[in-house]
């Protein structure tokens, strides 16, 4: 790997580093109703949109009435989108002329941008009209990622709160997310993007003579808003097939830098929102940290393992790192580092084909997805899944010091570690058991690209990928009946079941009585407990796909490296 | 209890322990502990595909059956550590069960006595019980005081004195007086005596999981299912790479994989800390209350019988000027001949020489100096706050409270003027004694300094609690000034003065409050609703049974220190189960490299590359991890039992050595004993074909 590669690495890394307390500040300030600078400008627009809903602000929920809230509002936005996707052809802004979605593709959509997975059986460009983009799309990526960011608020004013049984209000926390988070820095981003070069129209797309002398249609459309909503809510579903890898939807380095920030942005500020709710910056810090660990040794292994190349490329004289399934454009270095991001949090937009990537290079962002997307994460889906993590890290090791385990000063007991296992299993249920069905029925097996080692990579990458609401994928699987219905299944539990075990979880702990601190208190900000937690969430992620990616990636490396192939 | 001292492995408790073991295979039994059940439905799938391969004549008989018969084993293994730690507490309440035999009582029925069966006693029936009887039931002593022998639940051969009024009225049905005759007022019903519950108790049979063991079992339950899933996946996982998959083989894999080690021994460590607990001759009425002393953070020791030794004892005497100092030794001689109270004999112990009377000699043997003929003992009552000594010649003598003393000094006609005896007083008070006044009918003769005995090495004690994290302190009826001195020079970390009933009930809901654990000793009924307060309430065997009620431990020794012990026995049983949790999660690792390479290496051979311990076949690996993960449980019985290393530390301190012994230990040894159990089975040729 070059030496540029890491400095590039580097200075991104930092540049996250420099805006997590500013950017982590400002959204615990939103969320605990102090003054902002943006207050003057919303707090009208908020006060408004209250009157209209009939929302009353005041009132306070407890984690049923927020779940409610939560599930009764994503279900009724499912209704919406599905029914948006079936009628498209009669509605207006489609100069494209797109007919209707059919039902199980608008099933899987549906639920796809639900979940903020944006998973993608369709390529953007010559299914959806401008109307379904915009209103339908871009409109489940706003809210999805604002529930989520709600979501994790109300999970940590359940993990912090000692005084009584309230988790907030989950409309004030979904308009707050969307007025002073989302909102103002997407159209920021847009603007910066539509400079960059990403179209922003409304006209049909444009049919030109290319230098080959072939005629090719260029897609238009309004991309640039959709663009920094699909990265700031770590959506990742592009306005066309090709993503990020596209030259209209990331045309420059600059872009491809801007749209890697903005993806890590909320996901890893959101740490230092938590300490400011916990009062003691270091808890949100011993996360930050946990996270950035795991992300530095995923991102170190992929690199070099793009970066050395394919031994039997290598063979036929071709000298240097994989750069199939890469733009030359960003080069190894930057499409390593946007994999291992994309993956890490939940976004899923690509830059690159993962699935062209070297087997161990493919693994980390299988394993990244794996680890339950815990590390970064989703907007808010990040933050409360690695909070499940701690409370298991917390008993195992909190036991260990001779007390009954506790976090932020209350006792982990039976319900909590109870809900904690449920989130637990979300995952391994919802990847392994539709994997292991696609991987011996033929519907399951209809549709790869690939056989052996690395057409089960693709099945299990898609399910991970569709738990895990990453929204990537491993291209070579195409969507049929049965891909659409049983990634839409575990987009849906990956996504659901996992958020009513959290916010139950989050019930359990509010109003729990705070014990004070002694020498004898197992403090959750030092070194070691950053080590433990890593700890658990690798032991726990390898333990429970260890024999899956042996039997993809890891094979698949063995035999390549071998000189086997396919 | 007898037999305290038993070693780990005592054939006693060893040969009924591995029958247990076998009769544990109940899947009755077994369902309850959720890693063990699927462990024995495993092991009996494997045998059930032994006899069919054995039909089938297909040459895999002989690793089935080896596979079946160490899942059989692993299970026998884990009932047998639960046996072994059961089989200490049975053996105590075998031999409890045989001092509680049939006993008559003298039940007083309206000033009559008559014989009836210790099992018609009801609550307040009023019992005589004489010297050589024995006691036929639990109760409060309302007449009279005897020595009672109470080896039988104690084990201490000593006798100890048992008294109406006061604190120490409390006697045990089984237990022997030994000279006397008291009457007493029977507490419990038959079958709710202390005796039945101590005996249900020690045996396990009411043993209920207490909350954090549940919620480990919950823990555990939920990483077995997710092993179920990643091994049952396995299955098509295998059929797409082509390959038929061996139920016998993913069965291995799922046992080695499911935490066996810590679901195994988690009983069995509940069980042994609790022993380990009465084993200090402490009794928990319940596991939860062992945990809850673990989490302690603040410890209410009283001063007398905890801090200091229970009697104070005179130091100094100073005398007045102008007052013969011969006369004021004798007096203080005198007033303290028939005093019974430890503080009572040091001051004729420390006056005697100077007085140039009797002599420490014949004051401790039986010839004790006889009072001069004809004077009359003045006992203490709380009302006089003095004792003294009335001479049939009218001289009196008084030694007492400094107020009550100059009062009756007054009353006598005397000057209570005395301003060198009212600077002493204030300097002894300061400096954490007591003061008494001393006088006779002709005026103030002398202040006697009675002082605080510290028991040795407490300094060294509440070092050790602040570094786990407790904070102690003192409660005492003494004033503030005195409680000052006495908390500075004992390290305490704070204290409460002048202490009541109620104060030392605000002080526990206080702490509590502000988020602390509280653990208190107690004996008397006044503690009652104090120790009923506190999360961990341990009451003196001597108490009244109110206060033994509103407890949750009674100390048989009645030691208040032992509260300390209780503590450390409480931390260490949850670190052992978290020292255990870690270590089998973190033998998963190695176990995966075992298994894993043996199971696929047919179909794809380049996986043998993940073979790095070499293990020499498939079956031998896969049979070597089953081996590793079945007597892994035996070789950590006695750590279950023992509980592990304790000493008291930081959290940080203590966390981090046990991360490194059990987290990167429990990665590190399967793969040595993998590798070890490997060679052995080489050596002996059971590896299979290649």
């Amino acid at each position: 790997m070059t030496l540029t590669a890491w400095l590039q690495d580097l200075v991104y890394f930092l540049i996250i580093l420099a805006l997590v307390k500013p950017v982590g500040g400002f959204m615990a300030s939103v969320f605990m109703g102090e003054r902002t600078f943006l207050t003057p400008v919303m707090a009208p627009i908020e006060g408004a949109l209250y009157k209209i809903c009939r929302i009353d602000p005041a009132r306070e929920m407890n984690w049923k009435s927020y779940l409610y809230a939560v599930l009764g509002f994503s279900f009724v936005g499912f209704a919406y989108l599905y029914i948006l996707l079936r009628t498209q052809q009669w509605l207006p802004l489609n100069p494209q002329g797109m007919s209707n979605v059919p039902p199980d593709l608008a099933f899987n959509t549906a639920i796809s941008f639900l979940t903020n997975t944006n998973w993608q059986f369709y390529s953007g460009e010559s299914t959806l009209s401008y109307f379904t983009q915009m209103a339908g799309l871009a409109w489940h990526m706003f809210v999805s990622a604002g529930a989520g960011i709600a979501i994790a608020i109300a999970v940590v004013r359940g993990f912090v709160g000692t005084s009584g049984k309230s988790l907030g209000n989950f409309w004030v926390d979904l308009t707050r997310s969307m007025l002073y988070i989302l909102l103002p820095i997407s159209v920021v981003a847009a603007l910066v993007l539509i400079f960059t070069g990403v179209p922003q129209n409304f006209s049909p797309y444009v049919t030109v003579k290319s230098a080959e002398g072939f005629s090719q249609a260029i897609t238009g459309g309004p991309m640039a808003s959709m663009e920094a909503i699909k990265e700031l809510g770590t959506n990742g579903g592009g306005f066309v097939g090709a993503n990020s890898i596209s030259p209209n939807e990331n045309p420059t380095p600059f872009s491809n830098l801007l749209e890697m920030l903005l993806f890590l942005l909320i996901p890893a500020a959101l740490t230092y929102t938590y300490g400011r709710f916990a009062k003691d910056q270091r808890q949100g810090w011993a996360l930050f940290i946990a996270m950035s660990i795991i992300w530095a040794g995923g991102l170190t292994v992929a690199s070099m393992s793009e970066a050395g190349g394919n031994p039997l490329v290598h063979a036929m004289g071709v000298t240097g790192g994989n750069m199939e399934g890469k733009d030359v454009r960003f080069g190894v270095g930057a499409s390593a580092l946007f994999a291992v991001t994309t993956t890490a949090t939940s976004c899923g937009c690509v830059n690159s084909q993962h699935d062209s990537f070297m087997p161990l290079g493919g693994l980390v962002p299988m394993l990244n997805i794996q680890l339950g997307e815990n590390v970064f994460g989703g907007v808010g889906a990040g933050l409360y899944g690695i909070l499940e993590f701690v409370v298991l890290t917390v008993f195992i090791a909190g036991l260990m010091v001779g007390r009954t385990p506790e976090y932020l000063g209350k006792k982990i007991e039976r319900r909590e570690v109870q809900f904690a296992m449920l989130a637990l299993l979300v995952v391994p249920v919802f990847t392994l058991v539709p994997t292991g069905i696609a991987a011996v029925t033929k519907d399951g097996l209809a549709t790869l690209n690939n056989n052996g080692a690395h057409g089960f990579s693709e099945i299990l990458y898609a399910f991970s990928s569709a738990t895990g609401n990453n929204g990537s994928a491993f291209g070579g699987l195409s969507g049929n009946t049965f891909y659409d219905f049983w990634t839409g299944v575990s987009m849906f539990f990956g996504r659901f079941a996992e958020i009513v075990a959290i916010v139950a979880l989050a019930g359990s702990l509010a109003g729990k009585k705070a014990i004070a601190t002694t020498a004898g208190t197992f403090t959750t900000t030092s070194g070691i407990f950053v080590v433990l937690l890593i700890g658990v969430l690798l032991i726990v992620g390898a333990l429970t796909f260890f024999p899956a990616d042996a039997l993809g990636p890891i094979v698949e490396h063995l035999q390549l490296f071998s000189g086997k192939t396919f | 209890m007898v037999n305290r001292s038993r070693s780990l492995f005592d054939g006693e408790i060893l040969w009924p322990a591995i029958g247990a073991s076998f009769q544990k295979l109940d899947p009755r039994w077994q369902v309850k502990n959720p890693v063990m059940f699927i462990c024995e439905v495993g092991a009996l799938v494997t045998a059930f595909y032994a006899v069919h391969d054995g039909f089938a004549a297909n040459g895999k008989l002989g690793f089935d059956i080896a596979i079946s018969l160490w899942l059989w084993f692993t299970v026998v293994f884990a009932n047998f550590a639960e046996a072994m730690a059961e089989g200490r507490g049975k053996a105590q309440a075998d031999f409890l069960r045989r001092t509680k035999t049939e006993t008559m009582a003298n039940r007083i029925v309206g000033g009559k006595e008559t014989q009836v069966s210790a099992s018609e006693l009801r609550k307040g029936d009023r019992v005589r019980v004489n010297a050589g009887e024995l006691i036929p039931a639990d109760g409060d002593i309302v007449e009279g005081a005897a020595t009672v022998d109470e080896s039988a639940i104690t084990g201490e051969s000593a006798p100890v004195i048992r008294e109406a009024g006061g604190d120490r009225t409390g006697v045990t049905g089984g237990t022997r007086v030994l000279s006397d005759s008291i009457v007493f007022v029977v507490g419990t019903n038959p079958g709710e005596s202390f005796l039945d519950r101590m005996i249900s108790l020690v045996e396990g049979a009411q043993r209920q999981k207490t909350p954090n063991e549940i919620a480990l079992l919950i823990l555990l339950a939920g990483l077995t299912i997710v092993f179920l899933i990643a091994v049952a996946t396995l299955a098509p996982f295998t059929i797409y790479a082509g390959a038929k998959p061996s139920i016998v083989v993913l069965i291995a894999l799922l046992v080695c994989l499911i935490p066996t080690t810590i679901g195994g021994l988690l009983s069995a460590i509940g069980i042994a800390g609790m022993d380990r607990v009465l084993q200090r001759n402490v009794l928990a009425m319940s596991g939860r209350a062992v945990e809850a002393a673990g989490d302690v953070d603040t410890l209410l020791l009283d001063k007398t019988g905890t801090i200091t030794l229970g009697n104070r004892q005179a130091s100094e005497i100073i005398v007045d000027a102008g007052i013969d100092e011969a006369r004021a030794y004798k007096a203080a001689y005198y007033s303290s001949l028939a005093d019974e109270t430890p503080e009572g004999r040091s001051i004729v112990v420390f006056a005697a020489p100077k007085a140039g009377l009797a002599t420490d000699a014949q004051l401790y043997g039986d010839a004790r100096p006889e009072l001069p003929a004809g004077a009359s003992f003045v006992p203490f009552s709380a009302y006089t706050r003095m004792s003294g000594l009335d001479f049939t010649d009218g001289r009196k003598i008084r030694k007492g409270a400094p107020d009550a003393v100059r009062a009756w000094v007054t009353e006598q006609g005397a000057s209570a003027s005395a301003p060198l005896l009212d600077a002493q007083i204030e300097r002894i008070a300061r400096a954490g004694g007591t003061p008494l006044l001393l006088a006779d009918e002709r005026g103030l003769l002398a202040v006697i300094a009675l002082k605080d005995i510290l028991k040795p090495n407490m300094k060294v004690r509440f070092d050790r609690l602040r570094a786990m994290g407790i904070r102690t302190i003192m409660i005492t009826g003494d004033n503030p000034l005195t409680a000052s001195a006495i908390a500075a020079e004992s390290g305490v970390d704070d204290f409460l003065a002048e202490a009541t009933p109620e104060t030392k009930m605000a002080l526990i809901k206080r702490e509590q409050g502000s988020g602390r654990l509280v653990a208190m000793t107690g004996d008397g009924t006044n503690d009652a609703p104090a120790l009923a307060q506190a999360d961990v309430g341990m009451t003196m065997n001597s108490g009244t049974q109110a206060a033994k009620e509103a407890g949750n431990m009674v100390d048989l020794d009645s030691d208040p220190t032992k509260l300390i012990e209780v503590v450390e026995v409480g931390k260490q049983l949850l670190m052992t189960r978290g020292a255990l949790t870690t270590f089998s999660i973190a033998n998963d690792v190695a176990k995966y490299f075992a298994i894993l390479p043996a199971m696929f290496v047919a179909t794809y051979p380049e996986m043998n590359a993940l073979n790095i311990m070499h293990l020499a076949t498939p079956q031998s690996a896969i049979l070597s991890a089953v081996i590793f993960n079945a007597l892994i449980i035996i070789a950590l019985i006695p750590l279950a039992l023992r509980g592990v290393a304790y000493r008291p530390r930081g959290a940080n301190a203590v966390l981090r050595e046990n991360v490194l012994i059990y987290g990167a230990g429990g990665i590190i040894i399967p793969f040595i004993g993998i590798k070890a159990i490997d060679l052995i089975l080489q050596a002996f040729h059971l590896t299979g074909a290649a």
